[in-house]
């Protein structure tokens, strides 16, 4: 078993080491202190210069990013918290994203920005963010997300491929989950680069959820009370492409949707995958797609106050009931 | 202390090669060229001529190498002239007529030509630059970003000199003050010097007041040769004028001002000086823009952005 964190690092070992023309560059990340998570850890001893612990300028690192790129090279930029990123919005969609076509040609941008995301760690209002939804939209820009189910070293090269800038949010206490767990009730199988999560020989499901990587153990328990306690079928699919919505199969037969988002709510993920789902299950669906998000909130510091605001099982396993009732 | 855009000394009989006389004009004639275009209603959107500071480019041209990467701002066609002396291009993209640099879709501020990139976000390009630079160090290739006085004020500007400087990378940012940033007084929008900033970052500064394109080549020509060997960035400030309004129509300006801006001019310094040769180059070049204009005005439109526009890996919506 590995956890997410280590596999992230292995994953950037890997790259680093079969690609000379990939860069790092954050605050802290380099070693001994190898990053606020430890996903860099090890890489500064490894390849030098390569990998440099940046000044606390997150708009410059993310340009600096976007200058190896457009010089030729690939740059993959962390920020210490999602919420920073909001320092780098111009870079990012002013510059990187809007590079890619401005020019009246495509011109690559092979940069990856790493936004470690997320709250229920008690980090308060500026810490906790999953800031997804403000990126969503941008022409040029592709969101992803880490989740226990993709390989990240085929995500990253992935987002490389595409040539263009990509977030790629990891949440925090994802980190220290293992990758590929289900637990014993669940198995997955990844298709169409969407991971299905499902209960084995259970037949149909009564309900299909949608979430990103950060949901997926929240969600799971949600699966399993829902299981267990009021006998309904779940299945769930995980998509490690946030932006453009991917192609999410084997909809066509879901009695039920539910997409689970822990952005705060009001122009969220969770509303643009409906938005990309309702022409194509218009006419099949029973009841309208069921949104479960974040409260309209600043995300608390105090435990029992922060899990109020923030997605938790026990509200994804409340909206699945009440549609279903 | 504020440094104010004083008049330059005058240099009587400023030597300049037929070269740079033509780059000179070429962008002086385009620039009028297109403030005409826009009385005439023919130009979409906005503009910002350069008029006054062609020198600046036309001087750094020559200190430049192929390789070297160019940042330049929305004041850029006098950046791009000097460099590619393309204005069938540079006219096709600003009028979105066929032969565009960039497909019509940049337009007069968003133009990418090997390695030339302009931007019309202030500050933006330097952390870009920086990057640029970073891989371009040991190379004795350099990054080049211009810059106005008004750019001071974005905080992308001091983040990209602390890490040019930590890094040690070859970036030269040349800025052109010219006292106004749009419409406001830089006395009224900056405290302290440009001199002094760069001097808190340990970067070192370079002040020009001349508008002659040798001596400011020959002052600055080691300068920039210590950029790339050593290397490490420089900060060169021209003291120079904008004859013309920030974009169109919106000098607000005392006529007072104005007069004193015209003054400082190199055009009438340059037609003094040689009045036979600057005549001769200045009919060639203004008959040379005229007839770009007409050529690029008869031009069918750009063809439609749809092929322009993709990134270079579509993702199709389900």
């Amino acid at each position: 078993m590995t956890r997410v964190s280590e596999h992230l690092n292995q994953a950037l070992h890997d790259l680093m080491e079969s690609d000379p023309s990939v860069h790092l560059l954050g605050e802290d990340v380099s070693d001994p202190y190898g990053g606020a998570f430890k996903v860099t850890r090890g890489l500064s001893s490894r390849f030098g210069s390569r990998v440099r612990s940046t000044p606390l300028s997150e708009g410059a690192i993310a340009g600096v990013g976007a200058g190896l790129a457009l010089a030729g090279d690939k740059a993959i930029v962390e920020i210490m918290f999602s919420d920073f990123v909001a320092l780098a919005f111009d870079q990012i969609t002013n510059f990187a994203a809007k590079s890619t076509s401005m020019y009246g040609r495509p011109v690559p941008v092979p940069l990856v920005v790493r936004c470690p995301t997320g709250g229920n760690r008690g980090y308060g209002p500026t810490h906790s963010q999953n800031p997804q939804k403000h990126f969503i939209g941008v022409p040029g820009l592709s969101l992803f997300e880490m989740t226990p189910f993709h390989d990240a070293g085929d995500l990253l090269t992935r987002m490389f491929e595409l040539a263009r800038p990509c977030l790629f949010f990891e949440d925090k206490v994802l980190y220290t989950r293992q990758m590929h767990d289900t637990g014993d009730l669940f198995r997955f199988e990844v298709t169409d680069d969407v991971a299905r999560v499902y209960v084995d020989g259970a037949g149909p499901p009564d309900c299909t959820l949608v979430t990103h990587g950060g949901l997926v153990h929240r969600t799971l328990d949600a699966m399993r009370a829902l299981l267990l306690e009021d006998e309904l079928v779940c299945e769930l699919l995980v998509p490690a492409q946030l932006y453009p919505v991917p192609h999410l199969p084997g909809l066509e037969d879901a009695p039920h949707v539910c997409v689970v988002d822990d952005g705060t709510e009001g122009g969220t993920w969770a509303a643009e995958v409906a938005t990309a789902l309702y022409p194509r299950l218009w006419g099949r669906l029973r009841r309208p797609i069921t949104l479960v998000n974040s409260a309209d909130s600043v995300i608390p510091a105090a435990p029992h106050l922060e899990r109020e605001v923030l997605v938790q099982a026990g509200h994804i396993r409340a909206a699945v009931r009440e549609a279903l009732s | 202390m504020t440094v104010t855009a004083a008049a330059p000394p005058r240099s009587p009989r400023p030597a300049v090669s037929d070269q740079d006389l033509r780059s000179l004009l070429l962008i002086r004639h385009f620039e009028r060229a297109l403030l005409r275009l826009f009385e005439r209603g023919v130009l979409s959107g906005t503009t910002h001529t350069c008029l006054g500071q062609e020198y600046v480019p036309v001087a750094l041209s020559a200190l430049l190498r192929d390789d070297d990467f160019v940042f330049s701002n929305h004041r850029g066609h006098g950046h791009f002239l000097a460099r590619h002396p393309d204005p069938d291009g540079l006219l096709a993209e600003i009028m979105g007529r066929e032969g565009a640099l960039c497909g019509g879709v940049g337009g007069s501020q968003h133009i990418y030509h090997q390695r030339f990139l302009s931007t019309g976000v202030q500050g933006e390009s330097l952390p870009v630059a920086t990057g640029v630079a970073l891989k371009l160090a040991g190379t004795g290739a350099l990054a080049c970003a211009y810059i106005g006085d008004g750019t001071w004020g974005e905080g992308a500007v001091y983040e990209a000199l602390n890490m040019a400087s930590l890094w040690r990378v070859p970036l030269l940012v040349v800025v052109e003050h010219n006292g106004i940033a749009q419409s406001t007084p830089t006395s009224v929008q900056m405290a302290g010097t440009i001199a002094a900033r760069a001097a808190a970052f340990g970067v070192r500064h370079h002040h020009i007041a001349s508008t002659d394109v040798d001596e400011i080549r020959a002052g600055l020509a080691p300068l920039v040769d210590a950029v790339r060997a050593e290397p490490s960035p420089l900060v060169v400030e021209f003291a120079t004028h904008r004859l013309g309004p920030h974009s169109k129509g919106d000098d607000t300006r005392s006529p007072e001002e104005i007069r004193r801006v015209r003054e400082s001019d190199w055009y009438d310094r340059y037609a003094e000086a040689d009045p036979e040769r600057f005549a001769r180059i200045d009919g060639e070049q203004r008959d040379l823009v005229e007839r770009v204009v007409a050529e690029v005005s008869a031009r069918p439109a750009a063809p439609a952005a749809s092929a322009a526009l993709a990134t270079p890996s579509p993702e199709a919506r389900p």
